[in-house]
């Protein structure tokens, strides 16, 4: 179980009451790009073991999205950043301290 | 035109843990508009209103405005009221991106009191809802069971609690499941 922390409303929340939105920081290639970027846009996603940002929602709560840096092997959650925030250093710092990869 | 009515007209259980009540029809008026505005504020005051806090609940159980989210407030008044509300803030805040609604009809709000109450709702809702987590003013948008709700705590320790209208049965049936168990006053 997912323990988030919604940065908008400030509840130390379980994974139930959000919904998860995927891969974060995907760029969009649209009208103008070519098929490999456009294709790369809708399909291609990284599945790591190990560190992920990802996208979720606050759906049963305030109703909004924000990023989460978590690992996909132990689960825990490195922190939350607002939708339009690229990851904050002390998430990074926490990382790399962790050893993650 | 028809009367009002609730989802559960006049249904109320008296359980070991505790006491759920229908009080009837409730005016509920969606705010949705950016908070941090101070015109919000006005807009509200002007309508005998306080701007409510993180997660908080101003004002008393049958008049008050609860937070819902960063851009959106539940105002909580008497039923009669509510249309002529929405429509005040409308003029209030007109020409900003905001939108007042009258949802009394589309909501259905129950009463829980009693000294089960607090570990009633804690069954349903991933909420800690412990004494010193969760006092009296606190707001929370969360789910009960599988559906959305949303409740707060007024003075008195007794819980307002606010889910749509076409899970009022559904939420009354399942509160009234939980309160006749004797549910463990864990808190």
């Amino acid at each position: 179980m997912l323990l988030l922390t919604c940065p908008h409303c400030g509840v130390s929340g379980e994974e139930t009451e959000f919904a998860p939105g995927g891969e974060a920081h995907i760029t969009r290639f649209g009208p103008g790009s070519s098929d490999d970027e456009f294709t790369g846009y809708l399909f291609g996603r990284k599945n790591p073991k190990g560190v992920h940002f990802e996208r979720w929602r606050h759906a049963y709560g305030c109703g909004k999205w924000f990023h989460a840096a978590r690992s996909t092997v132990t689960l825990e959650v490195y922190g939350t950043y607002l939708a339009t925030e690229r990851p904050p250093q002390p998430i990074l710092d926490r990382i790399a301290k962790r050893g993650a990869k | 035109m028809a009367d009002a009515m609730t989802a559960t007209p006049a249904a109320r259980f008296a359980g070991g843990a505790a006491t759920i009540s229908d009080l009837g029809p409730v005016g509920m008026v969606t705010l949705r508009a950016d908070l941090a505005d101070p015109a919000v504020a006005e807009a509200l005051s002007a309508q005998g209103f306080a701007l409510p806090g993180l997660r908080r609940f101003a004002g008393a159980p049958g008049s008050g405005a609860g937070w819902f989210s960063p851009d959106e407030l539940l105002l909580v008044t008497e039923y009669g009221r509510a249309p002529g509300l929405a429509t005040a803030l409308s003029e209030g805040l007109a020409g900003r991106h905001a939108l007042a609604v009258n949802v009394s009809d589309a909501r259905a709000m129950f009463r829980i009191e009693g000294r089960g109450a607090r570990g009633l709702i804690a069954k349903g809702a991933p909420v800690d809802l412990s004494p010193a987590a969760f006092g009296p003013g606190d707001l929370r948008r969360t789910r009960l069971g599988q559906v959305a709700c949303a409740f707060w705590m007024g003075e008195d320790e007794a819980f307002s609690l606010v889910c749509f209208r076409s899970l009022g049965a559904h939420v009354f049936a399942w509160l009234r499941a939980g309160a006749a168990l004797p549910t463990p006053p864990g808190f």
